[in-house]
């Protein structure tokens, strides 16, 4: 019996170490596993003020005309850099996050107009101005250029008495100084 | 001395035309912009489109369905201070017209986030139709400068009377609607 007794006690003592053994692998498996869920968490950083900026300052609030919103003080501006770091948490680009405003509060939001209707005059016009103005600076100095005087082979008359007079004149100056 | 010079060549009368034509051009998109731009809140007596609001709770009100009633247009945005002054009067009178079905309410968002608005309706217990303004339509149909701003339009759709800035009081609006109810 005294036998029997130490065999069931070693068996018992080698399941509870067992046990205790399969316990600690799953609690160190499981503590690894939040640790790492955590640390992956943790990686998936928030956007940093800099990235939330960065789309920011591509749109403008209507309520403060003129003021790029990455710098724009108001709390209306607050709260659209507020969805923009929502966005993209969310995982949204920042095409996805432009057209959001844009759906939402129109086109003037937008830095640069889109390229669509009457918008292309934007693009279009300035250009096409600066090729004209360089065409027309380009024609009129050829104009210039072909317009400038052209020396006569004809020799001066040294007898033309309009110049002896001239000269004469400009001989009475000289002497007099 | 005998100087000969090639005939002047300038530009020909179509070029001049055609530069000055797109000057104007340009100068005339310029003076429309800023006419628009400084054209100031519909006047009173002016004809109103219509407009629909889809409001925060996916209804669509069309201001077409609304002919003959006098329609108060309130613009308004969770960020805005002055805007919590009137909210409670606004909700009040409403709560006075809405039975006699002569005066409709419509609360439009200006420049707002959704989830904000909504928390604004909620806290101030606004019962009538509230929406947020898509793509700035209606305000810039009312060329609205900030807000709140208030538009009354009577019974033929034409602007009636309009507040800029928060109402004071309940009265000041009764005082504002009344006389277009009976009109």
């Amino acid at each position: 019996m005294g036998k029997r007794n130490r065999m069931v006690y070693k068996k018992l003592n080698r399941k509870i170490v067992i046990n205790f053994t399969n316990s600690s692998i799953i609690f160190v498996l499981l503590f690894t596993f939040f640790s790492v869920s955590q640390v992956n968490a943790q990686s998936a950083n928030p956007p940093t003020d800099d990235e939330v900026n960065a789309i920011a300052k591509e749109l403008y609030c209507p309520v403060c005309e003129n003021t790029p919103l990455d710098v724009c003080p108001t709390q209306a501006c607050a709260q659209w850099r507020d969805v923009i770091r929502d966005k993209l948490i969310e995982g949204w680009n920042e095409e996805q996050i432009k057209e959001y405003f844009v759906n939402q509060y129109g086109d003037r939001v937008l830095a640069e107009p889109p390229r669509r209707g009457l918008n292309w005059l934007v693009y279009v016009l300035p250009p096409m101005v600066f090729i004209g103005g360089l065409f027309l600076v380009y024609k009129n100095l050829r104009t210039v250029k072909a317009s400038k005087p052209i020396k006569s082979d004809s020799h001066l008359d040294e007898d033309d008495p309009y110049l002896k007079e001239i000269e004469e004149a400009l001989r009475i100056i000289e002497n007099k100084e | 001395m005998e100087n000969q010079t090639t005939p002047k060549k300038g530009l020909s009368r179509g070029t001049i035309i055609l530069v000055f034509g797109i000057l104007l051009g340009f100068l005339a998109i310029l003076g429309w912009g800023l006419r628009n731009a400084q054209a100031g809140p519909v006047q009173i007596g002016q004809k109103v489109p219509t407009f629909d609001l889809t409001t925060f709770d996916g209804d669509v009100v069309s201001t077409a369905d609304l002919q003959g009633k006098v329609i108060v247009v309130n613009f308004w945005a969770s960020w805005c201070k002055p805007c919590e002054q009137e909210a409670a009067d606004l909700e009040s009178a409403w709560q006075i017209y809405k039975d006699s079905d002569d005066v409709y309410f419509f609360g439009v968002a200006y420049v707002d986030i959704e989830p904000k608005s909504r928390e604004y309706v909620k806290k101030f217990n606004i019962t009538y139709p509230n929406g947020p303004d898509l793509r700035t339509k209606i305000s810039t149909m009312f060329r609205v400068r900030g807000v709140p701003e208030t538009y009354i339009i009577d019974r033929q759709g034409k602007l009636a009377d309009f507040k800029i800035g928060p109402y004071s009081s309940l009265g000041e609006i009764q005082a504002m609607i009344d006389p277009i109810i009976s009109q």
